[in-house]
């Protein structure tokens, strides 16, 4: 009796050490990916928060963001690295963002940075000139097709911008001051 | 009313921002006699036996010039034998833009060796007549043959700066194509990203 109790109890214990080990076998990979998951994630999150780097996209994934509604200010800038006077205003767009940063705007910078060049100049530059709005790069090189879709009036020469909210739309071929855009700015800031 | 105040200001701006379109096809070209890099000048009325010009606003650094520069040459090589010949036109304010200084010009062409001529509007009349506003920028000019020289096509070269096999539209070619064939281009105008010409302070 105790002897067959013996060899079911240790049938018990094998089967339940099968379990487990099958159990680990699907575990181990599981654990693995969660944690690749969780790696990626932390890495990509601290991508666009921290270091504020960019977001890659095309004009059908870039468009929603012409066409917001609803309280926010939005100013869309177009400009490149290579364009000197889109850097000379982007210091004007860094203050504002900071001098109205508790007020409901929103500024992208659009870059049109040859895509091929993210990583050797586009984010270089971000760092450098410690950027703090979110910039993201334009990359659709069918621009005949896209620029009459952010205004029918631009040529495609950059810098230019686009304001939008509240009731008001704007695009602007030209070179911003600070002033000038403060002044743009304030009317349509709801309080 | 301040509110008001300020929205017409900042539409008044904006009017004179947007101003810079291309001349419209169907008009006529303005006429030039520019400085070119060989110490000679050329003029529009020089293409007179031409059965057209391209006129290619174009500078040293931009690097979407940069990214054509070939693309503008094969056009050349492609329609000067069959009598539209590339003409290239430095609008940029060489003070502001130091890298499109005449000296800068002579030297690019050199490096590149440009078969056209390579002009330089450093008094900056010609591209604000042609209503340019970016390099590179293309007017496709048609000689009517009475002297005069009448815009045909605007725009851009191709519809992929990036890469040119991948190229769909050849949008300047087509327009010489058509204007050989004596049909007028379509489409007649596009647009393109491009750097904005420096204007003079």
């Amino acid at each position: 009796m105790n002897k067959i109790l013996f060899l079911f109890v240790q049938r018990k214990e094998s089967q339940h050490k099968n379990q487990i080990e099958s159990k680990m076998k699907i575990l181990i990979p599981f654990c693995f990916g969660v944690s690749f998951l969780l790696i990626t994630s932390f890495f990509s999150s601290h991508d666009t928060k921290d270091d504020n780097t960019v977001m890659v996209m095309n004009f059908e994934q870039l468009r929603p963001l012409l066409q917001k509604n609803n309280d926010t200010v939005y100013l869309i800038n177009f400009w490149a690295t290579w364009c000197a006077p889109c850097v000379k205003e982007i210091p004007y767009f860094e203050q504002l963002g900071e001098k109205y940063r508790d007020k409901k705007i929103k500024i992208v910078m659009v870059s049109l940075d040859f895509p091929n060049q993210l990583h050797t100049k586009l984010i270089p530059f971000i760092k450098k000139e410690e950027m703090r709005n979110e910039v993201i790069l334009l990359d659709d090189p069918r621009s005949n097709r896209w620029i009459p879709l952010v205004d029918e009036a631009w040529t495609g020469a950059i810098p230019a911008t686009l304001i939008y909210g509240n009731g008001f739309r704007k695009f602007y071929q030209k070179e911003f001051t600070f002033e000038e855009l403060a002044e743009t700015i304030l009317p349509l800031l709801s309080d | 009313m301040k509110k008001l105040c300020f929205i017409l200001s900042v539409f008044a701006l904006s009017v004179i921002a947007l101003n810079a379109q291309p001349i419209a096809v169907g008009e006529t070209a303005p006429s030039f006699t520019l400085k070119n890099i060989d110490g000679t000048t050329v003029a529009l009325s020089d293409y007179a036996n031409e059965k057209g010009v391209f006129v290619i606003f174009s500078c040293n650094p931009c690097p979407y010039v940069q990214a054509y520069e070939e693309r503008m040459i094969r056009l050349h090589q492609e329609f000067a034998p069959q009598g539209i010949p590339v003409v290239l036109i430095n609008p940029n304010d060489p003070v502001s833009q130091p890298a499109d200084s005449f000296d800068e010009m002579k030297k690019r062409a050199a490096e590149r060796n440009y078969p056209f001529p390579y002009l330089a509007d450093d008094v900056q009349q010609i591209y604000p007549a042609y209503g340019a506003s970016r390099t590179p920028e293309v007017f496709l000019l048609k000689n009517k043959g009475d002297g005069s020289f009448v815009v045909t096509y605007t725009g851009t070269i191709d519809d992929n700066y990036q890469n040119e096999s991948a190229v769909e539209e050849h949008y300047a070619a087509n327009a010489a194509r058509s204007l050989l064939d004596g049909k007028d281009p379509d489409p007649s105008t596009t647009k393109a990203i491009g750097c904005g010409i420096k204007a003079k302070k």
